[in-house]
């Protein structure tokens, strides 16, 4: 019976996902249009010159790599109710501190000492932000919302002072080079920047889905975040599970950094990575929150970042950038749809518990939209 | 000094009190940011077009109250989560601005320049737009009708389905007003400096609602509390201006900053959020 429930919960959620894509395909379609193109011509030859393009195809792997830890980040904060807009901050760090070790250690570090350095130093900045949002949340109930989006502001404004101040050299927006030793392989052919931090990426998913699916810490996360009442009841400490979810988040959101400077450039830039901690929001919620789906999810907009500077000669490529936020919005509109019957919630998303204060747990209108003109929606 | 402090506060003054008057009505409202942008962008588009700032105002302002309509649409006919909707519709004013800047100029950071209000204070309708709402804001929540609906949305919706009220549409007025308070705002940014840039809300509408939550939700305070912040920012230019010694980088950050301190120092849970808030 048990796996009957999770099956419809799972078909449900794809359903969501599927809905969302076929919408935010329209509204797309409805963009290029506006730009004067056949959208019968550009998505055709989006998916023909990235696909069929070794060096973009490089490409897509890159930024999803980047884009599913950052991705696992935000669900995972989600799966426990808060919503870590904060990766982008997190991210930052993690690029700054990894840069730095790398740069610090002598040239004849070998990889086995210098890598796992490096990706640590990342996870650790990362993780440093991730806390600090989650102690503020915890014991100042400051809205994390408000203080991640006050600490990106200020950890991008930080770094960019270190780097002015003591990193880049002459000129450039650009640090010393790390360590040959903490190089990661490139793995793409024609020059593109996939490298060996996709295998970080896909443990990290791996990891998370066996947290949240057979653990019972990841089961007490995933309570906290759906009732957490509930969860007080039954003996679970909310704060302490608040604030290490946002601490492993933090962490997951600086592991991103290994993508971009030891698989990449191989040295602090300016903007490094920027815009993969905000996309991470989309992929979390693209990706309904669910590891797996995290990961498709950072495929699907890699794959649409890419194609859109594939297709810049069709249409600009402010479009793709613009479909993130349909993309979001249809996400978001559609989750909420296809959960509308009662008494099948799925635990896959925090942002579902929905009362009308009138009757509450009333099993009628507990998912009902209140509705005055109709009184038999009412107890 | 006081001129440039309150031209700075004016956007986000009315970004606030929009926070206020939605949030207050149950809405969660994270979308400030996108109703200042698309506001500064309706405002430099409908000016370029016309010539005259005044009808720009106007865009802006329609431009502000279109965004809110989206907002109820989502959160309320469509049911989606309230926060997810506003980071998504944030998400869209970013990419979407830029879009239609390259649609309908070919260019995708700057618009062509239009006519502002000049730096006077007192010969610019935007500043006497915030100082009235400023102070009949509070006055209309408390004493009108239209407020009374508002607040009982946002505490009690439950009480407003009793007497034959739908909880929604008080909401809906709310949003739209606060939106065309918030598109105002966001005129003013683009006026002010004779044109639209990509980006050039550059967080303001967080640093609202930061300040409406401080505010307690009451909308005068919340735009009292961005004078402050205007405050801060104005002393870093004028201080940029006589070079003293504080790296630029840094000096950026001092309202942000600052909304954190007071965040940390007071607490989220001051004062009293709406009971129903980002319920339904």
């Amino acid at each position: 019976m048990r796996w009957l429930v999770a099956r419809a919960q799972t078909r449900r959620e794809l359903e969501a996902a599927v809905i969302a894509l076929l919408a935010s395909l329209a509204i797309g379609s409805l963009l290029v249009l506006a730009a004067g193109e056949a959208p019968g011509h550009v998505w055709p030859q989006m998916a023909l010159r990235t696909l069929g393009d070794p060096y973009l195809l490089g490409q897509v792997l890159y930024k999803a790599t980047g884009l599913a830890l950052t991705g696992l980040a935000v669900a995972i904060a989600l799966d426990a109710g808060l919503f870590n807009i904060g990766a982008e901050g997190q991210l930052t760090a993690g690029v700054l501190a990894c840069a730095v070790t790398g740069a610090a250690l002598p040239a004849g570090t070998p990889a086995v000492l210098a890598i796992p350095l490096c990706v640590l130093a990342a996870a650790a900045a990362g993780a440093v932000i991730g806390a600090l949002i989650g102690a503020l949340r915890v014991y100042r109930s400051a809205h994390e919302v408000i203080t991640s989006i006050m600490l990106n502001a200020i950890v991008a404004g930080v770094v960019l002072w270190i780097g002015n101040e003591v990193l880049f050299q002459g000129g450039t927006t650009r640090g010393p080079s790390i360590a040959p030793g903490a190089q990661l392989p490139q793995l793409g052919a024609s020059g593109s920047a996939v490298n060996a931090s996709i295998v970080l990426a896909i443990l990290a998913v791996l990891a998370v889905w066996w947290l949240r699916a057979r653990t019972t810490w990841g089961r007490a996360w995933r309570v906290v975040g759906r009732d957490p009442a509930a969860a007080r009841t039954t003996g679970i400490s909310v704060a302490r599970v608040q604030l290490l979810v946002m601490t492993g988040a933090g962490a997951l959101a600086g592991l991103a950094a290994a993508n971009f400077v030891l698989g990449h450039k191989h040295a602090f830039e300016e903007g490094l990575g920027r815009g993969t901690g905000f996309l991470g929001i989309s992929v979390a919620l693209l990706g309904r929150t669910h590891p797996a789906g995290v990961a498709i999810a950072a495929l699907v907009l890699g794959f649409l970042s890419t194609g859109g500077l594939a297709v810049a000669d069709l249409v600009p490529k402010e479009l793709t950038e613009m479909l993130q936020g349909v993309v979001v919005l249809a996400v978001a509109a559609a989750g909420a749809w296809v959960q509308k019957e009662p008494g099948t919630e799925s635990p896959l998303s925090p942002f579902r518990t929905r009362r009308t204060g009138a009757c509450p747990g009333c099993p009628k209108t507990s998912q009902k939209r209140l509705r005055p003109q109709r009184r038999e929606d009412r107890c | 000094m006081l001129t440039l402090t309150l031209l700075i506060a004016v956007p986000y003054a009315l970004a606030a009190m929009c926070g206020a008057i939605t949030e207050r009505s149950g809405v969660v409202d994270l979308a400030l940011e996108a109703k200042l942008l698309f506001g500064a962008f309706g405002a430099a588009v409908v000016g370029h077009a016309t010539g005259s700032p005044y009808l720009g105002l106007l865009g802006g302002v329609g431009a502000g109250m279109a965004i809110a309509a989206l907002q109820i649409v989502f959160a309320l006919r469509l049911g989606a989560d309230h926060v997810i909707v506003g980071v998504a519709l944030n998400l869209l004013a970013l990419g979407g601005t830029r879009f239609l800047l390259q649609l309908l100029y070919g260019e995708g950071a700057n618009s062509p320049p239009v006519d502002g209000f000049g730096s006077a204070l007192l010969g610019n309708p935007i500043v006497w737009l915030a100082l009235v709402a400023a102070i009949a804001l509070p006055l209309a929540v408390r004493h009108t009708r239209w407020g009374l609906r508002l607040r009982a949305a946002g505490d009690r919706p439950d009480a407003l389905v009793a007497v034959g009220v739908s909880p929604d549409r008080a909401r809906l007025h709310a949003a739209l007003v606060g939106g065309a308070l918030a598109g105002a705002g966001g005129a003013q940014l683009s006026l002010a400096v004779g044109g639209f840039v990509a980006d050039m809300s550059g967080g303001r509408g967080y640093i609202a609602l930061a300040m409406v939550i401080l505010a307690g939700w009451r909308p005068a305070w919340a735009a009292l509390a961005c004078v402050g912040v205007a405050l801060a920012e104005a002393l870093r230019i004028e201080l940029a201006v006589r070079a003293v010694g504080i790296p630029h980088e840094l000096a950026q950050l001092a309202p942000y900053v600052l909304t954190l301190l007071v965040l940390i120092v007071a607490g989220g849970a001051h004062g009293r959020p709406p009971k129903a808030l980002g319920k339904r």
